[in-house]
């Protein structure tokens, strides 16, 4: 079976995103009330596998994010054969 | 006399001047490209530069290298593994060491000297400095900034400082916890460190206080 894997990685919580608030001064800078922006990471994957959640989970675990600064969310779509 | 692997990722670009330092220090060093096996080798530096360009995370892409598993194992033996800049990052990547470099806190590249204390004189890579001992090398790096969950797991090796050992809010270039710029391993056989001793290898280069992390690294190779 083929799916697409759709994964976001982010900064855990309390970890300061410096892109994230440099992007936000910026956005302030055009006037708008920024309280908070943060950059988390987005892939798309297109794969074959037996087992999809398993491949996922392990691919986040293994490369995509560092489980020592990130976590990951995903959702699996089912492409057909 | 000791003879030492330089791995060579695609990216990496510091590695004929710490081919040199390795040989100023009395060692035998060899680039090794990362395709390449690792047989016969006393010890493994992993060099600056940016493989594989940075992407998604630095280190990220070479520390999967099937090269990675030979340092392992050589690690896991003892031989001494000394990973400068890019080199730490893909050592924390590899999880050879605890803990990961993140972007600096004020997000820029930052290539500058600055000041080191000695933490810790019992590793493999630091046996010629004393406790204490102020040293100066340049860092050049966008991610250095070291953070970990568990710092208990953490031996520090080096730290940013002013030029009298202070350590303090001021002498951190990054936003580092502790203002660790070098960590080693439990056994102290594999050391990451974010300043460039081999920049710092020779008086016409403004400092040799970084040849004695090579010559420390020799030094224990030969035991």
């Amino acid at each position: 079976m083929k799916y697409k894997a759709k994964i976001i990685v982010r900064l855990k919580e309390g970890l300061n995103d410096p892109e994230g608030r440099v992007i936000g001064k910026a956005l302030k800078n055009l006037g708008y009330k920024i309280a908070d922006l943060k950059v988390p990471k987005y892939f798309e994957v297109v794969f074959e596998s037996e087992n999809p959640e398993k491949d996922v989970e392990e691919m986040c675990r293994r490369l995509l994010a560092n489980p020592v600064i990130h976590t990951y969310e995903y959702s699996i779509e089912n492409l057909g054969e | 006399m000791p003879k030492f692997a330089v791995i060579v990722f695609p990216g990496t670009n510091c590695d004929f001047e710490t081919v040199e330092a390795i040989k100023k220090a009395g060692g035998k060093a060899e680039r090794v490209w990362y395709k390449e096996s690792l047989k016969d080798f006393d010890g493994i530096v992993l060099p600056g530069g940016f493989s594989y360009a940075d992407y998604l995370r630095a280190g990220a892409i070479s520390a999967r290298a099937e090269i990675m598993e030979e340092v392992k194992e050589l690690a896991k033996d003892g031989k001494p593994v000394l990973g400068i800049c890019n080199g730490f990052q893909i050592l924390t990547e590899a999880k050879l060491l605890p803990g990961a470099l993140r972007p600096n806190k004020i997000p820029r590249f930052l290539c500058k000297w600055v000041y080191l204390r000695v933490a810790d004189t019992e590793t493999a890579f630091t046996g010629f400095y004393k406790e204490g001992e102020v040293i100066r090398m340049p860092i050049a790096h966008a991610e250095g900034n070291y953070y970990a969950n568990d710092l208990s797991k953490v031996r520090i090796t080096f730290q940013y400082s002013d030029e009298n050992g202070n350590i303090n809010e001021e002498s951190n270039p990054n936003g580092s916890i502790l203002n660790i710029a070098g960590i080693s391993n439990e056994n102290g056989n594999v050391l990451g460190m974010m300043p460039h001793p081999e920049r710092a290898s020779d008086r016409w280069l403004g400092s040799e206080d970084g040849l004695k992390v090579f010559k420390s690294m020799v030094e224990y190779a030969k035991r």
